[in-house]
C-alpha cells in the first residue's frame, strides 16, 4: 500500500542528527509561548480585532455558500420589519393631515336673544382685535334656518313655529390655536355679556385624536409582536446552524477555543440577517409607497391639499436598521447562550 | 510538567476508570501509556485535557491544578496541550493548511506569522506540497500526520496522543512513533496512549501500564534515547 510518504519524512532520521549539531529545529522550541494570556495589551487588542474580521467574513462567506436558505430567512425577516414599518410610516402621514384640520378648530359664540344689530357689530369688532383670533363671521338667525332647513329635511317641521327660534351665531376660528389654547380663549369668550354660550368644535378633532391613539397603539403592539417573531426566527436559524456544526464546535473546543471565540461566527451570522432583513424591509416599504403615491396624490387633490405620503427618511431607516441588527444580535445571542454551553468534547 | 496525586474518576453510576493514580511526568520526557481497552487510558488523557475533571486527587499541569479548574480557564490549559487523536478530527470542510492553522488562529497569531508557523508545521510532517488539499483527498497516514500537524502547530510543551497508530500499519505506526519521537527531541514533553506493545518495546521509553484504572509498577526501562 503505498500511502505517498514523501521522502523528506522518511530520511527525517538522518537529518536529525545533522540538525543537532547545526541549530536549533525549526519547528517547536523553548518555552512555549501560547494563548492570548501571554500577549501584551496592544497584541490582545490586535488579536481581538483579527478574531472579528475573521469571523465576520467567514460568517458572509458561509451565508454566500447558501444563498437561497440565507434570502428565505432574510425574507421573512424583511416582511416582518416591513409590516409595523410600513404602517407607522402611514399613521406619520395621518398625523400630518391631522396637524392640519387643527386650524379648523372653530369657536361658536350663541348670543342672548334680542341682542341689538349694533351691539352685534360692536361684538365682532372686539373680538376681531383679540390677538388669538383670526377672524369672525356672523351667521344671522334667518341664514342660519335657513341653512338647517336646506341640511336636516325638517323644513316642514320648521314651518309650524311661529318664531325663529335660532339665536345669532358668531364663528370664531382662532389663530393657529392648538386645542388647549382654543379652550382658554373660549373661556374668556363665555364671559363677555352679550354671550349666552361659547362651544369650541373639537369635539371631532378629539375623536379623531384617539383614533390616531388606537392606530399607534395597534402598531406598537404589532412591531412588539413582529419583533418577537423576529427573534425567534434568528434564533432558530442560529440554533439548526450551531447543530449542523457541532463536530466543528467540539474540535475548535478541544484546541482551546474560548466559548467567546466559538460563539462569534454565530452572533455575526444572526447580525446579518438582522441587517440585511432591515434592508429588505426598508426596499418593501420603499416599493410599497412608491405603488401608493399616485393614488394618495389623486385623493389629496381631490381634497385640495397637497399632501404627500412621506418616506422613512434617513433617521427612520438608520432607526430600522438599528432595530434588524439588535433584534438579529439578540435573537443569536438567546440562541448561543442556549446551546454552546451544552456542546462539550467527551 | 505533569503531577497527579492520588487521581481517581468515578462516572456516575459507580464505574471506577481510574483509582489512585501516582504520577510525575517530567518536562522533555516521553512515555507511553498501556493497557487494555477500558483500563483508563482514554480517561487518564480526558483529565490530562481537561475534558473530564477528577472526581478525587489533584492534577497538575504546568503548575495549575486541573481538579479547580474554571470553566473560563479550560480553553487556555488545553492550548498548551497538543492533541491527537485515534480518528484524527479534521475538519472537512476546509482544507489542510486551514485545519493546522486552527490553534493559530484560535490563539489569535497574525496572518503572516500562521503562513510561517503553519507551513513549518507541514513540512515537519511531509506534507507540505499537501496544503491547499481537503482531508478526504488523503489518505489515513496523512490524514493523521495532518492531526500531529495541527497538534504542535502553536508550539505547546505537552504533546497528548490517544491511539495515534490504531488504524495504521506497521510500516506507518513506527514513522509516526518516530515523528513523535523527533517532537520529544527538539523538547516536547509527550504522552501517547497506545496498545500496541510491539511498537513501545521497540521505542524503549518510559512505560506506564494501566489495569482496571491502576497503575502498575513500572519496570525500569532502558530511557537513554528520551
Amino acid at each position: 500500500m503505498n500511502l505517498g510518504i514523501p521522502a523528506s519524512l522518511r530520511s527525517r532520521p538522518r537529518e536529525r542528527g545533522r540538525r543537532s549539531g547545526g541549530g536549533p529545529a525549526p519547528a517547536p522550541r523553548g518555552p512555549a509561548r501560547v494563548g492570548t494570556r501571554r500577549l501584551g495589551l496592544f497584541g490582545r487588542c490586535r488579536a481581538w480585532l483579527v478574531h472579528h474580521l475573521q469571523a465576520m467574513f467567514n460568517t458572509l462567506g458561509r451565508m454566500a455558500r447558501s444563498p437561497v436558505a440565507t434570502l428565505m430567512t432574510v425574507a421573512v425577516i424583511g416582511i416582518a420589519l416591513a409590516l409595523p414599518t410600513g404602517l407607522h410610516v402611514v399613521l406619520q402621514g395621518a398625523r400630518t393631515v391631522g396637524a392640519g384640520w387643527e386650524d379648523a378648530a372653530r369657536i361658536s359664540l350663541f348670543l342672548r336673544k334680542g341682542t341689538e344689530e349694533m351691539e352685534i357689530r360692536r361684538l365682532m369688532r372686539d373680538i376681531g382685535a383679540m390677538d388669538e383670533v383670526a377672524t369672525v363671521i356672523h351667521i344671522a338667525p334667518d341664514v342660519a334656518l335657513e341653512e338647517f332647513r336646506r341640511l336636516s329635511g325638517f323644513g316642514d317641521a320648521l314651518d309650524l313655529l311661529d318664531e325663529n327660534p335660532l339665536p345669532s351665531v358668531l364663528v370664531v376660528s382662532p389663530d393657529g390655536a392648538t386645542p388647549e389654547l382654543a379652550s382658554v380663549l373660549v373661556e374668556r369668550l363665555g364671559r363677555l355679556d352679550a354671550v349666552e354660550r361659547a362651544q369650541l368644535d373639537l369635539e371631532w378633532l378629539k375623536r379623531l385624536h384617539a383614533m390616531m391613539q388606537i392606530g399607534e397603539r395597534a402598531v406598537l403592539v404589532l412591531a412588539v409582536l413582529l419583533a418577537l417573531a423576529v427573534l425567534l426566527i434568528i434564533g432558530n436559524t442560529i440554533r439548526l446552524s450551531i447543530q449542523s456544526r457541532r463536530e466543528e464546535i467540539v474540535v475548535q473546543k478541544l484546541i482551546g477555543a474560548t466559548d467567546a471565540f466559538v460563539r462569534r461566527p454565530f452572533l455575526y451570522n444572526g447580525l446579518f440577517h438582522g441587517v440585511f432583513g432591515a434592508m429588505f424591509a426598508w426596499l418593501l416599504v420603499t416599493l410599497a409607497l412608491l405603488s401608493l403615491a399616485g393614488p394618495v396624490e389623486r385623493l389629496a387633490a381631490l381634497y385640495d391639499s397637497s399632501f404627500v405620503l412621506s418616506h422613512l427618511g434617513p433617521l427612520g431607516a438608520f432607526g430600522l436598521l438599528g432595530a434588524g441588527l439588535l433584534l438579529g444580535l439578540l435573537g443569536a445571542w438567546w440562541a448561543v447562550g442556549r446551546h454552546i454551553r451544552e456542546i462539550e468534547p467527551s | 510538567m505533569l503531577r497527579l496525586e492520588n487521581v481517581g474518576k468515578r462516572y456516575p453510576g459507580g464505574h471506577e476508570a481510574l483509582a489512585g493514580l501516582n504520577l510525575h511526568l517530567a518536562a522533555g520526557e516521553m512515555a507511553f501509556i498501556t493497557g487494555h481497552s477500558g483500563a483508563g487510558k482514554s480517561t487518564l488523557l480526558k483529565l490530562i485535557a481537561a475534558i473530564e475533571r477528577p472526581s478525587y486527587g489533584q492534577a497538575y499541569l504546568n503548575g495549575r491544578n486541573l481538579s479547580r479548574l474554571g470553566r473560563r480557564e479550560i480553553p487556555y490549559v488545553r492550548r498548551q496541550i497538543g492533541i491527537i487523536f485515534q480518528n484524527h478530527n479534521l475538519l472537512d470542510d476546509r482544507t489542510v493548511f486551514d485545519n493546522v492553522s486552527l490553534p493559530l488562529v484560535i490563539a489569535g497569531y497574525e496572518h503572516r506569522e500562521i503562513q510561517r508557523r503553519v507551513r513549518a508545521a507541514l513540512d515537519k510532517v511531509g506534507l507540505l506540497d499537501k496544503e491547499r488539499r481537503y482531508p478526504v483527498m488523503l489518505s489515513g497516514g496523512e490524514q493523521q500526520r495532518v492531526g500531529i500537524a495541527r497538534a504542535v502547530v502553536h508550539r505547546p510543551p505537552l504533546l497528548l496522543a490517544d491511539e495515534p497508530t490504531g488504524n495504521l500499519d506497521p510500516v506507518l505506526s513506527e514513522e509516526i512513533m518516530h515523528l513523535f519521537e523527533e517532537f520529544n527531541q527538539i523538547g516536547l514533553t509527550v504522552l501517547v496512549a497506545s496498545h500496541d506493545l510491539a511498537l513501545i518495546e521497540r521505542m524503549d521509553k518510559r512505560t506506564l501500564c494501566l489495569d482496571q484504572g491502576r497503575l502498575l509498577p513500572e519496570r525500569q526501562q532502558g530511557r537513554t534515547a528520551g
